[in-house]
């Protein structure tokens, strides 16, 4: 851990409510340096829980957005023993393809039998294709939140994957109101002005700030939009914009309820009861 | 005054979308915000502009008031008429430093004209400062085709003139490396990267270069208004224990013609 040290954003808790690991499969050699630079970052930055995914193989034995069943499975494995490795800090997402519908409810079922704590949906289905929605209902019976990867602005096909924009996410959004949805990262490429327009009036997503993009407008935008009730911090792949918009939100006006409720207290709400032990109790 | 200077910020409307205040007085206020001691300063509009003369009448009119932080770096279109004379005014004006964009004036990496800018700047004793892109490629307006700008363009710049000085931002890991094992050891000495656009963790691409490379090849660069002044202050915040504190190149010893 952090040895007591000051963590840079602050001793308030913070959840990253979308992140990465790797495993052994994925063909990269140095997979677990990673997975450590993760965690020595999330120590300096403070961040109290990990909800992480793993997305397949990343593309080493089936494609990274299209991963087959075994893989999808592996991939869930590795993560739940990283969950039981590093204990409270890191929570896991089950991930799965949607087009082997069986294989996914399976799956999903499986995860949270032994610890996780969401669903993760990449772009392997369209998000509005009525293949997705036999997840969707296992998700309200189960009180799990879905993470569905966005291209924001999505104005072609783009190769690797079959993305979703926000108004494809916003229609399934809409047929299923019980569940909470993390529209993923506004910093990850495209138009993420498209995304606040696309979601404003469906209180049950949620606008996850991670990406590598920190364009200037982009939290403020974010924030007229959808209110602190409804952004949610998390880092996705570069952590320094994740710690770069905290320290944004400050400048920008939010007050410290506010912070909070984008920090922590919004995954607290959103994730099953009992996710995260650690963190004091939350209305919800 | 401690604190890096931001060698690469702009002031002025961005033509692809909206970008809140990019006035000289709140630069200002961010850069005291930020802790940093000054900074370079581009017109951002000239980039699109066929003519740059106007955006740099602009652009020394605006920083009139705050030259003692806020250094002009005007641009110069090297295939335009007269661009000689508009070197040697900007150079006479108080530039610190020349901003060219070839990908947004449609020239080739060879192109002979910016080689003959790259001599006129180094016999001015000005670096020039290259920009690899404005926007991620994802989220770029259909009518903004320029695309990034090629890493051969930066080798042969670079190459063209043995006194040349570069500085390059936005560029990204990949860019980087493109160029800087693509140089002779003296070349690589007259090329500098602002950090703004280099991943930290997990993947640490900029701890990565940091060995790799050496910190005294990059610089401290933001790409104010368009991006927030926070990512390369996070970035450095959250290098590897062995590598915090390392040491960014000066700009004003760039500006002053230092290697």
């Amino acid at each position: 851990m952090n040895g007591g040290a000051a963590t840079l954003a602050g001793p308030e808790p913070l959840i990253d409510v979308h992140a990465h690991f790797l495993h052994a499969g994925t063909g990269r050699k140095d997979w677990e340096a990673p997975n450590r630079a993760r965690l020595r970052a999330g120590e300096r930055i403070g961040i109290t829980v990990h909800v992480a995914s793993t997305l397949g193989s990343w593309g080493h034995s089936s494609p990274t957005y299209f991963p087959s069943p075994a893989d999808a499975s592996a991939g869930n494995d590795a993560m739940l023993a990283l969950q039981k490795r590093e204990g409270d800090r890191v929570r896991v997402y089950a991930a799965v393809n949607p087009n082997d519908t069986s294989h996914a409810l399976r799956e999903i079922e499986r995860c949270v039998e032994r610890g996780a704590v969401g669903i993760k949906l990449a772009a392997s289905r369209r998000a509005d294709d009525p293949l997705l929605d036999p997840i969707c209902e296992l998700a309200a019976r189960r009180g799990l939140p879905i993470l569905h990867h966005i291209w924001q602005h999505r104005r072609r096909e783009w190769p690797g994957q079959e993305a979703s924009d926000g108004v494809e996410l916003g229609r399934l959004a809409a047929r299923h109101p019980r569940v909470q949805f993390i529209l993923a990262h506004i910093g990850g490429g495209g138009d993420y002005r498209h995304s606040y327009v696309a979601v404003r009036d469906l209180p049950n997503v949620l606008l996850d700030l991670s990406g590598s993009g920190v364009d200037r407008g982009m939290l403020d935008d974010a924030f007229a939009a959808v209110g602190s009730r409804r952004l949610i911090w998390g880092c996705d792949v570069t952590m320094e914009t994740g710690l770069a918009k905290l320290r944004a939100l400050e400048v920008i006006g939010l007050s410290a309820e506010q912070l909070g409720d984008v920090r922590w207290r919004n995954a607290a709400r959103i994730f099953p009861p009992g996710s995260f032990p650690m963190l004091p109790r939350v209305e919800r | 005054m401690s604190g890096e200077v931001d060698v690469n910020a702009l002031i002025g409307p961005y033509p692809f979308r909206h970008v809140p205040h990019p006035d000289p007085e709140v630069l200002v206020r961010v850069l005291a915000r930020e802790q940093l001691r000054g900074a370079w300063v581009g017109h951002l509009p000239s980039a699109w502009y066929r003519d740059p003369a106007q955006g740099n009448e602009l652009l020394f009119a605006a920083l009139a008031d705050h030259r003692a932080l806020l250094q002009p770096v005007p641009s110069v279109r090297p295939d335009w008429p007269e661009w000689e004379r508009a070197l040697r005014d900007a150079a006479d004006r108080g530039a610190v430093a020349i901003r060219a964009y070839p990908p947004q004036w449609g020239m080739a990496p060879h192109d002979a004209a910016m080689h003959r800018l790259a001599a006129a700047c180094a016999e001015a004793g000005l670096p020039i400062v290259l920009t690899v892109r404005f926007e991620d490629l994802r989220q770029r307006n259909h009518l903004d085709v320029a695309g990034d700008l090629d890493p051969a363009a930066i080798r042969s710049l670079v190459r063209s003139s043995p006194r040349v000085r570069v500085v390059v931002t936005a560029a990204g890991r990949e860019t980087i490396e493109f160029v800087h094992w693509g140089l002779a050891p003296a070349e690589r000495e007259r090329v500098w990267w602002d950090m703004s656009w280099i991943w930290g963790p997990p993947e640490d691409h900029l701890a990565h270069l940091f060995r790799t490379i050496g910190a005294a090849r990059f610089v401290y660069g933001t790409q104010w208004p368009m991006r927030l002044t926070q990512a390369p202050r996070a970035n450095l915040d959250l290098l590897p224990d062995e590598l915090r504190g390392a040491e960014l190149a000066d700009a004003d010893l760039i500006a002053r013609g230092a290697r």
